[in-house]
C-alpha cells in the first residue's frame, strides 16, 4: 500500500492468506478495491483487468495457486501489464505440506508459462525485505510494464521480527499517454507508455501476437519475432539495474555459499561460525533471482575454489550457478518441509574448506 | 451497416473475419446499435471477450477500449476492471463454450456478486473456432466433431443457470429477432447489476455442416422455428417444449413465481 497499490484480488491459501486478510481490512479504508475471487485463475485475471483500468494491482498465493495462475501470468507478460505477485512458497509438489516451508517455485516462475518469457523475481530474507522488496516490485512492474514476483518462502512469510515501515523511497508512477502505439517502441528493449481504460485511447489489448497498435498479427513471422524479442530485451538490457546481490566476507574467501531467501540467514550464521574458526568462507546472497545474477556468480570464478548452494529444492538455483561457475560446486537440496539448519550447513561446508 | 453506426467500427478493418452466414455479424450489429441508441460515451465503454469466434465480435471491430483475454476468463478480467474504475460501462461479449464451459465458474460467481456487468453470450451450440466440437450448449443428439454419433448429454439452460446464480436481468433472443434482441441488450446495459443476454447465433460452417443444415437459409429457419415466446410457452408440457428456444426476458421475481429455490438478496454494488 505504501507503494501505491490500489487493487487486490486473491483466493485463500496457506501460507499466504494473511496478506489477503490484511488487504481486505486495510485497502478499502485507503480508497482501494479488494475482492476475493472464486479461484486463483480469476484472481490473476481480475488483477490484470484492474491494472488496465489504471490501478496498481497485486495478488498473493502459494504453490497450487501459483500453478493455476500460469496462463494469466503469460498474458500479463505478453500484454505488458504491470502487476505484483507474491508467492509464499510452501513444500510441494502438489498440495504437499501446506503449512511447511519450501522454495520449489524458482524455476516455475521463469519457465512455468508456455513460450519464452523474461520476468523479474525478487527474494526477501526478512520482514524488512518483505516491505522493501514489495515496494521495489511495484516500482519495477510499473516501470517495465511487467509482472514482478516476490518469491518468499513460508519461513520468511511467517517470521516475527522488528521492521521499519519507512517512507524513504520513491514510488514509480506509470507513464501514460495515447500516442497510438501502446505496444511498440522504437528501442529494441523499449517500454511504451500505457494508457488506461477510459482515457479515450480505444485500446486493443490482446494476448495474441500483435503490432504496435494492438492489431493481431498471428501469421507474420517478423511481427512475432519482434514482439518476443523486445519483451525479452526489456528485461535483459536492464539486468544491471535489476540484479541485486549482497556480499558477505567474500574478499579473501576460498569457498563461497550462494544462497537466497530464509536459507541465506542460516548460511550467514554458518559463515560467521566458520570464520570464527579461521575458515575462509563467504556468502553471496541473491536478492534478485530473475534475471539470474550470472555475472555476479561468474565473478566468483577464479576467486573462490568452490561454491556451496543450499536450497529448499533439489538444485533449482544450483543449476543456474553451474552455468556460470566452472570450479567445484556442491549442491545441497533439502525438501522435508523444514528450513536448512545452521549446523547442517556448517557440516557441509567443513567438508569443503 | 448504416452510416450512423460506422462511427463505432475501428477504422482500417477490411470487413469481419466471420464466415458467410455466421450469426455473430448480426450480433455485432445489434450490440453497436444498442450502444448508439443509448447514447453512451465511447470513452467510458469497455468491451471484454475471451477466445473463440464470438470473442472477435468486439475485438477488433468495435472502436472503444477492448480487452481480448484468455479462453474462459473474460468475466473475471471484467470484474477487476469494473472494480478498479466503477465509471466504466463494462460489456462482455463472448461465446457459449468460452463463457459457460471453461468460464462457467466465473460466470456464476459474477452473477452471484451482482456487480454491474453486462454479459452477452453468442450461443451457436458448438465450438466454432476450434473446428466444431461439442460444448455445454450442444443439444442432445446433435452431431459434432467429438460426438459423431450424436451428443449423449443435454445442454445447459443458460437462462435458468444464470438467473439461479443471482443475475438481476436475463434475456434470450435469436439473431433472427434483431429488434427485441437490441432492446434486450439495451435493458441489460441499463440494469445497474449483473445482467445476461443469451443470443442464438447460428454457425453454418461447423454446426450447420455437421447437422445436415448446409443451406444457411435452413439453419436460420431452424432457429426461427424453434423460437417460442415466454407467453406462448407458458403452460406447455416439457415434452412439447423439448429443444425449443424459449425467448424473452426474466428477472429474479420469476424465480419467486415459479416457487423455486432461494432467491438471492438484492445485489449490492
Ligand atoms: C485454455 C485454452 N483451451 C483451449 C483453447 C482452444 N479454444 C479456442 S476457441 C475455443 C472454443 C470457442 O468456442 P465458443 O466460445 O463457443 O466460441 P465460437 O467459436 O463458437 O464462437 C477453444 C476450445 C484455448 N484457446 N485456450
Ligand atoms: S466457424 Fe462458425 S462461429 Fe466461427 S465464424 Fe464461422 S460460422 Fe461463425
Ligand atoms: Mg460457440
Amino acid at each position: 500500500m505504501a507503494a501505491g497499490c490500489g487493487f487486490y484480488a486473491g483466493y485463500p491459501i496457506t501460507p499466504s492468506s494473511e496478506i489477503m486478510e490484511g488487504m481486505a481490512e486495510l485497502l478499502p479504508k485507503a480508497g482501494g478495491a479488494f475482492i476475493q475471487m472464486e479461484d486463483e485463475i480469476a484472481s490473476i485475471s481480475a488483477v490484470i483487468g484492474a491494472s488496465w483500468a489504471g490501478a496498481k494491482a497485486m495478488t498473493a498465493t502459494s504453490g497450487p495457486g501459483f500453478s493455476l495462475m500460469m496462463e494469466g501470468l503469460g498474458y500479463a507478460v505478453f500484454t505488458e501489464t504491470p502487476c505484483v505477485i507474491i508467492d509464499i512458497q510452501r513444500a510441494g509438489p502438489c498440495t504437499g505440506q501446506a503449512t511447511r516451508v519450501g522454495s520449489g517455485d524458482i524455476m516455475q516462475s521463469k519457465w512455468g508459462m508456455h513460450g519464452d518469457v523474461e520476468i523479474v523475481a525478487l527474494s526477501p530474507w526478512s520482514v524488512q525485505e518483505m516491505y522493501d522488496l514489495t515496494i521495489r516490485a511495484f516500482n519495477l512492474a510499473e516501470r517495465l510494464r511487467l509482472p514482478v514476483f516476490l518469491l518468499a518462502d513460508e519461513a520468511v512469510g511467517h517470521l516475527h521480527e522488528t521492521a521499519e515501515f519507512h517512507d524513504r523511497f520513491e514510488t514509480e508512477q506509470r507513464v501514460r499517454g495515447t500516442d497510438g502505439t501502446p505496444f511498440g517502441s522504437a528501442e529494441p528493449g523499449g517500454v511504451p507508455p500505457m494508457p488506461r481504460f477510459g482515457d479515450g485511447a480505444n485500446l486493443l489489448v490482446t494476448g495474441s501476437t500483435h503490432d504496435d497498435r494492438g492489431f493481431r498479427r498471428v501469421e507474420e513471422a517478423e511481427a512475432h519475432a519482434r514482439l518476443v524479442g523486445r519483451l525479452r530485451r526489456k528485461v535483459l538490457d536492464r539486468r544491471d539495474e535489476l540484479v541485486d546481490v549482497e556480499r558477505h566476507e567474500l574478499d579473501d574467501a576460498e569457498v563461497a555459499v550462494v544462497a537466497y531467501g530464509f536459507t541465506a540467514r542460516g548460511a550467514l550464521a554458518a559463515v560467521r561460525e566458520l570464520r570464527g574458526r579461521g575458515k575462509k568462507v563467504g556468502l553471496l546472497r541473491l536478492r534478485t533471482l530473475w534475471p539470474f545474477p550470472e555475472r555476479e556468480v561468474a565473478a566468483l570464478d577464479g576467486k573462490v575454489r568452490a561454491v556451496f548452494v543450499p536450497e529448499m529444492n533439489h538444485g533449482q538455483v544450483a543449476g543456474e550457478v553451474r552455468k556460470c561457475f566452472r570450479g567445484e560446486l556442491r549442491s545441497y537440496g533439502q525438501t522435508d518441509g523444514e528450513v536448512i539448519g545452521v549446523e547442517t550447513m556448517v557440516a557441509e561446508l567443513e567438508r569443503m574448506v | 451497416m448504416p452510416r450512423s453506426l460506422e462511427q463505432y467500427l475501428r477504422p482500417g478493418l477490411k470487413g469481419t473475419t466471420f464466415c458467410p452466414g455466421c450469426g455473430h455479424g448480426i450480433l455485432l450489429h445489434a450490440v453497436v446499435r444498442a450502444v448508439h441508441e443509448l447514447g453512451l460515451d465511447r470513452r467510458e465503454l469497455l468491451f471484454v471477450s475471451g477466445i473463440g469466434c464470438a470473442a472477435w465480435i468486439p475485438s477488433p471491430h468495435i472502436l472503444a477500449d477492448t480487452l481480448h483475454t484468455l479462453h474462459g476468463r473474460a468475466v473475471a478480467y471484467a470484474t477487476g476492471a469494473k472494480l478498479a474504475n466503477p465509471k466504466l460501462t463494462v460489456i462482455v461479449v463472448s461465446g457459449d463454450g468460452d463463457l459457460v464451459s471453461i468460464g462457467g465458474n466465473h460466470l456464476i460467481h459474477a452473477a452471484r456478486r451482482g456487480l454491474d456487468l453486462t454479459v452477452i453470450c453468442a450461443n451457436n451450440e458448438i465450438y466454432g473456432m476450434t473446428g466444431g466440437q461439442a460444448g455445454p450448449t450442444t443439444p442432445r443428439g446433435a452431431a459434432s466433431a467429438t460426438t459423431p454419433g450424436g451428443n449423449p448429454y443435454g445442454p445447459f439452460d443458460l437462462v435458468r443457470l444464470v438467473l439461479g446464480a443471482g443475475a438481476a436481468y436475463v434475456a434470450r433472443f435469436p439473431v433472427t429477432q434483431p429488434r427485441p434482441l437490441t432492446d434486450a441488450i439495451k435493458r441489460a446495459i441499463r440494469t445497474p447489476f449483473f445482467s445476461f443476454v443469451e443470443v442464438a447465433s447460428p454457425c453454418p460452417t461447423q454446426f450447420g455442416r455437421r447437422n445436415r443444415l448446409e443451406d444457411v437459409g435452413a439453419l436460420y429457419d431452424r432457429i426461427r422455428d424453434l423460437s417460442i415466446s415466454r407467453d406462448e410457452a407458458f403452460g406447455r408440457s416439457a415434452a412439447e417444449l423439448r429443444d425449443r428456444i424459449v425467448v424473452g426476458e426474466w428477472t429474479p421475481e420469476d424465480l419467486l413465481l415459479a416457487g423455486g429455490g432461494r432467491v438471492p438478496g438484492a445485489p449490492a454494488c
